[in-house]
């Protein structure tokens, strides 16, 4: 096996991972603060793309200028979504939760079928066509950018959850919600904002994979179920085992792609999954089971 | 040769022995109460013995046959069936499918099964609230229920976990008449208990444990004067402070 | 309640002379997905386990018959029974690994959806069986091969088969099976306690569930004649055949019947009226809103609801 390939494969599946990573914190940290499954998490990542393409087309907005708007625009649709919707769920039964939320990814991604249409959409960004050269590897510079912003949000998210007031009260509902009642957290607001974050660190994903890849409606379940991998072979609530399980998730599929067959790159992660649901539920870094 | 007989029994939760190197019998027909002050280890007990939790050391045996491993399921094919401290009714169930669940296992016919719940909730008297949902019972018609349903598995030893808790003083009366009335048919029942009064009208034996072992076992009159359950339950200084 | 089951049956019956292709097709998949509904019901709505994966029965169910027929001539007729036999065989798999391993909730949706994945994915990539393009059933219309010119013949095979699937699901409904599963649904370690082997139940159910969906292949490769890896084991033909008996209600006979009857009509008229505007595809869009408002305001179901709205008494 040609080492080149394997390098690029490497190398390749490391720079996606960013994007995986940013994908797999939004969901756990949902997950994390308020145990709901957002089963819509892909479909509102199909929305950060479409958004990113309209703002490329319509307003002339670079995808790595434009994410910043796309995760604004999810985040009010988080928001809403949780203040409106899963808010009234939360102590339902968990098949109820992810029922609710599969309407709302039926919802999401058939109305991005109807507006958009079934057709696969790109977006053209200043960076698409330049490639840097590292020994026998090329690198898209649009990938690298695409990591260099995916690995950033996730540190700008880390120190907010860390560093700032509403960071820590989020954090401390996901700890334990009667404690954080009980010293006067607003945690309706907390969770809604949980939710919200969640849902833009999503769109930026979407924005900054639009200008990569190719994506049309029907990404979105796929996306979900990419996700869903990531964090519970991280971790579920583990938001170290969301970036590092979404970086190695996507090296594991794209050394999948090279020594199976792209085709077949899924399959590494299924099975991947599989044997973490069988084996280590808890994931490589969870705190106890859901 | 004793109903239940447990050895060495032993478990551990990560830093916690929750249960140490604990032996304990049971006789046929037998009441035996098992109290000791929170977190002693009582309802590991019950688990390890219903097969919901798997002892780290020891050996269960049931009329001279050992369970240590069986499932919670073949452990009350056997006849050993436990209640649940906190009671678990199966709320959109009515009161007599709640009841059938328990028949069912020695009667596979429906018909059969319904005939022996209805038997079963007249003997509680809950035969009036048989087609209410489980989960629009009262507290102690709740218990009842989970009496009910254990009942209905025609056990030879029943677990008891805390069926006073949370019972005025009639209401414990009524539950305490229930017992003995189950007792006299055969079944042997080994409780744990807080309700003093209960443990004490209703048990021959008493086993006391504390921090996971054994520290006194006795009839009634002899644990309510021994110095070591006082100490477990109340703290040194008030040894000696109850009359003989 | 038996005598309008009975009527409504008769009247179904009865109706091919007076329908023409085009409605005679509307209730074919009212029947099929009925009957596909039917027998998620057993897993998803009597044994409370949620699968999103039964497409994968699907799909194993249509492939083993259509393969079989096209490759060593058997008719679907018995093809049938060993595309049923094989999903019943994944079926087990699943569902031993699931609740050996004490998968529960989201973790149990995941593993189903899993496992439907790899199939479409195999699927995909597998030449021998059609790859990415599938495969093509030859029309012959010969009814020993599973093929019937006429719409009505087709109808009465789906009559027979929702009705099948509702039979034995009642069957089972009333024995010790389904108070075990219904019991298991509510509080599976009490029933543990009380003497139940939840798993073996569960792992029936699932069995069961996955052979009815393996024979309901066969009707979907014989009567739409072409497979497509991605559309018979993709999560949308999941979502298909969940969100009858969910709407309709989960856990009832009739509710994945009273589904199937609400929901596809309605997809046809939304597909009709969205498509004339324009819009493909928006009838998802009411799956999703239904899904929605179902979950939020009548959690148990259509049926569940109207029953205490005429009956005025809880479930027993």
């Amino acid at each position: 096996m040609d080492p080149t390939l394997i390098g690029q494969g490497l190398l390749n599946g490391l720079l996606f991972g960013g994007v995986y990573s940013l994908m797999a914190v939004g969901l756990t940290l949902i997950f994390g603060v308020m145990r709901v499954v957002n089963f819509a998490h892909g479909d509102m990542m199909v929305w950060g793309m479409y958004l990113a393409w309209l703002l490329a087309t319509r307003a002339g907005v670079d995808p790595y200028a434009g994410f910043l708007v796309c995760a604004a625009a999810l985040f009010v649709l988080g928001f809403a979504v949780q203040r409106a919707l899963v808010d009234r769920i939360l102590d339902a039964p968990h098949e109820m939760q992810i029922l609710l939320m599969l309407g709302v990814a039926l919802v999401l991604e058939n109305a991005a079928l109807v507006t958009f249409g079934p057709d696969p959409h790109r977006v053209r960004s200043a960076l698409g066509l330049s490639t840097l050269w590292v020994g026998p590897i090329f690198v898209d510079v649009a990938r690298l950018v695409t990591f260099a912003v995916a690995i950033a949000l996730t540190f700008v998210l880390y120190l907010f959850l860390f560093r700032t007031d509403l960071g820590k009260a989020i954090r401390a509902a996901a700890d334990n919600t009667y404690g954080a009642l009980v010293i006067g957290i607003d945690v309706r607001r907390v969770y809604a904002v949980a939710f919200g974050i969640g849902a833009a660190c999503v769109g930026a994903a979407g924005a900054l994979v639009s200008a990569v890849l190719p994506f049309q409606p029907s990404a979105g379940l796929s996306a979900s179920v990419t996700s869903f991998n990531i964090v519970i072979i991280g971790g579920m609530g583990s938001l170290l085992g969301a970036f590092l399980g979404g970086l190695l998730v996507s090296v594991a599929e794209s050394l999948g792609a090279v020594f199976l067959a792209p085709s077949l790159k899924e399959l590494v992660s299924f099975s991947l999954l599989i044997l973490i649901l069988l084996f280590r539920p808890a994931g490589l870094f969870g705190k106890g089971a859901a | 040769m004793a109903l239940l007989e447990v050895e060495g029994l032993s478990k551990r939760f990560g830093g916690l022995q929750a249960v140490r190197d604990l032996s304990l019998a049971v006789g046929d027909r037998e009441i035996v109460a098992l109290i000791g002050p929170n977190g002693a280890g009582k309802t590991t007990v019950f688990a390890l013995i219903s097969g919901f939790l798997a002892p780290d050391a020891g050996e269960v045996r049931f009329r001279g046959r050992s369970i240590l491993g069986c499932p919670p399921h073949e452990i009350c094919a056997r006849g050993v069936v436990r209640t649940f401290q906190l009671m678990r009714p199966f709320p959109r169930l009515s009161v007599v499918r709640n009841v059938m669940i328990g028949a069912l296992g020695r009667h596979a016919d429906m018909r059969t099964a319904e005939a022996r719940a209805r038997a079963v909730l007249e003997e509680v008297d809950l035969a009036a609230k048989a087609e209410q949902p489980a989960a629009s019972l009262t507290l102690t018609e709740r218990k009842r229920l989970e009496l009910a349903r254990a009942l209905a598995t025609e056990p030879v030893l029943l677990l008891l976990d805390e069926v006073m808790a949370g019972l005025t003083a009639i209401e414990t009366e009524r539950i305490v008449e229930l017992v003995r009335a189950i007792n006299r048919r055969g079944v042997a029942i080994l409780l744990i208990e807080h309700v003093m009064r209960a443990v004490m009208s209703l048990s021959e034996r008493i086993i006391v444990l504390n921090y996971g072992e054994r520290i006194a076992e006795g009839p009634p009159a002899a644990i309510a004067n021994d110095p070591r359950v006082i100490e477990a339950y109340l703290g040194e200084e008030y040894v000696g402070a109850a009359q003989g | 309640m038996r005598w309008a089951g009975l009527v409504g049956v008769l009247v179904l019956l009865a109706l091919p002379p007076f329908l023409d292709s085009y409605v005679t097709t509307i209730f074919i998949f009212i029947f099929f997905y009925g009957f596909l509904g039917q027998a998620w019901n057993l897993v998803g709505g009597y044994a409370g386990q949620l699968s999103l994966g039964h497409a994968a029965f699907v799909g194993i169910g249509a492939y083993t018959a259509a393969m079989l027929s096209m490759k060593a001539g058997v008719t679907p007729w018995l093809g049938m029974f060993a595309g049923g036999a094989l999903a019943a065989v994944l079926g087990a798999a699943i569902g031993y690994l699931g609740f050996r391993f004490r998968l529960r909730g989201f973790y149990f949706v995941l593993l189903t959806v899993a496992f439907a994945e790899v199939c479409r994915i195999v699927a995909l990539n597998t030449e021998a069986i059609g790859g990415a393009l599938g495969l093509y059933i030859t029309f012959t219309g010969n009814p020993r091969q599973f093929q019937f010119q006429d719409n009505r013949s087709y109808y009465y095979i789906a009559l027979a088969l929702m009705l099948g699937a509702t039979g034995i699901v009642t069957l089972i409904e009333r024995r010790r099976f389904g108070a075990y599963l219904t019991a298991i649904r509510e509080d599976e370690t009490a029933c543990e306690a009380l003497g139940v082997n939840a798993f073996k139940y569960k792992l029936l159910a699932m069995i069961v569930s996955s052979f009815l969906t393996g024979i309901g292949g066969t009707f979907y490769a014989f009567y739409l004649f072409s497979l497509q890896p991605n559309t018979v084991f993709g999560i949308p033909l999941s979502v298909e055949i969940i969100i009858r008996p969910i709407i309709g209600g989960a856990g009832t006979v009739l509710g994945p019947i009273l589904g199937s009857f609400i929901l596809s009509p309605l997809a046809e008229l939304s597909r009709f009226y969205f498509a004339k505007a324009g819009w493909s595809g928006a009838h998802l869009m009411v799956y999703g809103v239904l899904l929605i408002g179902v979950v939020l305001f009548v959690p148990q179901g259509a049926y569940p609801y109207l029953r205490r709205l005429f009956a005025g008494r809880p479930k027993a």
